[in-house]
């Protein structure tokens, strides 16, 4: 069993956030770590491992030079070994031009399954995944909140606001994961000090045969025209309670709609 | 710069340490506060603590032993154990003593002393916190002086029996195994350490009540009475107090960090609490008389921690003399507590409840101060060091 891991390195969610004037998400100048969302699906890609009694895991990364810590704290956490594209051209990259990036790796490699995280904390747009299955022809079961391997088939559970579903796909195939399916594990001391030592291959775009103008600011086909801070939060709504506490707070739930 | 920085940011302590070291780091933080800050006050107003299941999660993260080579230990530097157990003791310092009593004297003991077969058949099972390990040495009438300890083991046949009372032994009553010291003779010199198994006939442990500190840790008595061992229980590679004052050193080593942790967590408590509450009607952190406590707390705790970094970089460098971690214990734990102090006085009445760590980690430097050596010991200590004279004996 061969399994791919997408993992991306996102600016720390408790820091504070920056956009550079292009208005990207500033990922150079901030402390980053590996997408909590990801981690999940590191987490589900060592369970398959694990269950099948074999295999190996490929952790893949596009990101800035420090995007390497995402892939050191997985391996630290298990797998194999990782993938890193790293080039300048990269930076402004849209999900289009991502998941040609990560398609054109995943050409490179062997792979089962491919497993992602259901969204970057970052960007937040849960697009790569199937963009990059659809890329590869590749069937996606995707938001899945229960993963398991059997018989050359990936089984998920995604759980819908009115029903959950069944969905079975034909491996080799792509699941991504959400932080239903269970928390990911600390990586052990033993395992910090292992991933030192873990193969990590760089690609640039040349190596992959992607050309610049086909990804970054340029190449990309949506544009982030503003970006606004949310304004600071409103001071709430103070009821006192005189008696009528309870019919109070139903009147603002239900002005609120959410009665 | 953000607007209000951390003591750490303010030293650029990051920027001393390796990228393994902050993982390691990182993650004993996390545990921490997923594992032990949700449940600690509570473990600590009741007395009681779940030490057997943490002792197998602390195994599974790599942190017992984690210094140690071999056997199932993870092997990192001495500098990575000492931020692992800075990052405990932010906790609490009882989860640090059980981390320091089962890695640095119970498993060290045995790693640097003991034979083929102790290691064998403990370090790996110790090391995953499926066995639990003490270390007895102190007595009820010989605490500084353990040269005059009552513990006997008298030869009987091809077997060692031994006889004698051990006192506030930590991790005692939970323990599989103790490392027990005891004279085998008439003169320090014939001391042994015995790898005693605790369900062995004549052995027994009753814990240590009406503690006002480190209540989220296991303190026992021992009792051995006419305890029968092979001679396969004795350490091998030590006799005389050199066996149980090296392990001593090696757990004093963590301590040094350890209570940096206890310190960082009350004056971050306090900085976040003094920014928040307001009298006068403006916060607490404008008065002057505040900000020098802050400030004066802080230059403490970096201080503090620059000496425990440059001990740390001497150990992995193999260069560490014992006088020299008593520098360490000198000067932090005494630093700590000092901290823990001045933090519970800007907490004003929040400060003296278990809502806030504060006072629960004051309470638990003064076992520090006391154990490993007690403060006036180590004074002694550096007073040899710079007279040429020892004061103590
Ligand atoms: C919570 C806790 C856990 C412990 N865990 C362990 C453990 O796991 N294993 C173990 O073996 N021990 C353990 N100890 C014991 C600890 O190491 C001893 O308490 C310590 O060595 C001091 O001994 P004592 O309490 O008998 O004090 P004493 O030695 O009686 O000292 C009393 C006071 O006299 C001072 N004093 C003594 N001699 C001199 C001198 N020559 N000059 C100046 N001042 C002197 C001391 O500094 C101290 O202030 C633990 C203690 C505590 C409180």
């Amino acid at each position: 069993m061969k399994i791919v891991v997408l993992v991306k390195f996102v600016p720390d969610a408790t820091a504070a956030r920056a956009f550079g004037a292009d208005h990207t998400t500033d990922r150079v100048g901030v402390d980053g770590l590996l997408s909590e969302l990801d981690e999940y699906a590191v987490e589900q890609a060592l369970q398959v491992i694990e269950a099948a009694g074999e295999g190996e895991i490929t952790y893949v990364t596009m990101g800035p030079e420090n995007a390497g810590a995402a892939l050191r704290k997985a391996l630290s956490m298990g797998g194999d070994q990782a993938v890193h594209v790293l080039d300048d051209a990269l930076h402004g990259t849209d999900a289009l031009g991502t998941s040609l990036v990560l398609a054109k790796v995943l050409e490179k490699l062997e792979y089962d399954l491919v497993v992602a995280g259901m969204a970057s904390t970052d960007g937040g747009m849960s697009v790569v995944p199937v963009m990059l299955a659809e890329r590869l022809g590749l069937p996606a079961a995707t938001f899945a909140s229960t993963l398991s391997v059997a018989d050359g088939k990936a089984t998920i559970r995604r759980d819908g606001d009115l029903a959950s579903e069944t969905v079975e796909v034909t491996l080799p195939a792509l699941v991504s994961v959400t932080d239903q399916t269970g928390e990911a594990r600390y990586p052990s001391f033993k395992g910090i000090m292992a991933a030192k030592k873990k193969p990590v291959t760089t690609y640039t775009l040349a190596d992959l045969g992607v050309a610049p103008d086909q990804v970054g600011l340029g190449g990309a086909a949506t544009e982030v025209v503003e970006v606004t801070a949310r304004p600071p939060r409103q001071a709430g709504v103070k009821v006192n309670d005189e008696g009528d506490g309870g019919v109070k707070l139903a009147e603002f739930l239900a002005s609120q709609k959410f009665i | 710069m953000p607007a209000r920085q951390t003591p750490f940011e303010l030293y650029a302590i990051d920027s001393l340490l390796s990228e393994e070291e902050r993982e390691i780091r990182g993650t004993v933080a996390r545990f921490v506060s997923d594992r032990i800050r949700p449940q600690i006050a509570d473990w600590f107003e009741s007395g009681e603590l779940p030490a057997r299941e943490l002792a197998r999660e602390l195994g599974s993260l790599g942190v017992l032993g984690m210094h140690l080579e071999g056997y199932g230990c993870a092997g990192t530097s001495a500098t990575a154990y000492g931020l692992a157990c800075l990052e405990l003791e932010a906790g609490d310092s009882g989860i640090r003593s059980l981390v320091s009593v089962q890695g640095s004297l119970a498993m060290f003991a045995m790693h640097r002393f003991g034979s083929e077969e102790h290691k064998q058949q403990w370090l790996p099972r110790m090391a995953k916190g499926e066995a639990v390990g003490c270390f007895g040495l102190t007595e009820p009438d010989f605490g500084s002086n353990p040269a005059g300890m009552r513990t006997t083991a008298r030869r009987d046949g091809a077997d060692w029996v031994l006889d004698g009372t051990k006192m506030w032994i930590t991790n005692g009553s939970i323990a599989d195994v103790a490392v027990v010291w005891a004279r085998t003779g008439e003169d320090a010199k014939s001391i042994k350490g015995f790898v005693v198994p605790t369900d062995s006939p004549g052995f027994t442990a009753r814990d240590v009540k009406k503690k006002l500190s480190l209540r989220a840790s296991v303190t026992s008595e021992l009792v051995l009475e006419g305890v029968r061992l092979p001679n396969s229980a004795v350490l091998p590679e030590v006799s005389g107090l050199r066996g149980p004052l090296s392990c001593l050193n090696e757990a004093r080593f963590g301590i040094v960090f350890g209570a940096l942790g206890a310190a960082r967590d009350s004056l971050q408590t306090a900085i976040d609490y003094a920014v928040s509450r307001e009298q006068f009607d403006r916060p607490i952190a404008g008065f002057q008389l505040t900000q020098r406590k802050l400030a004066e707390m802080a230059v403490a705790l970096g201080n503090g921690t620059l000496l425990a970094l440059h001990l740390g970089r001497m150990k992995d460098a193999g260069t560490l003399r014992p006088e020299q971690v008593s520098i360490g214990k000198f000067n932090n734990v005494t630093g700590a507590l000092e901290i823990t102090r001045t933090a519970r006085s800007i907490l004003g009445g929040n400060g003296i409840t278990l809502e806030y760590p504060v006072i629960r980690h004051m309470n638990n430097l003064e076992s520090v101060f006391t154990y490993e050596g007690t403060h006036e010991i180590h004074t002694l200590a550096l007073g040899q060091a710079l007279t040429g004279v020892p004061a103590y004996r």
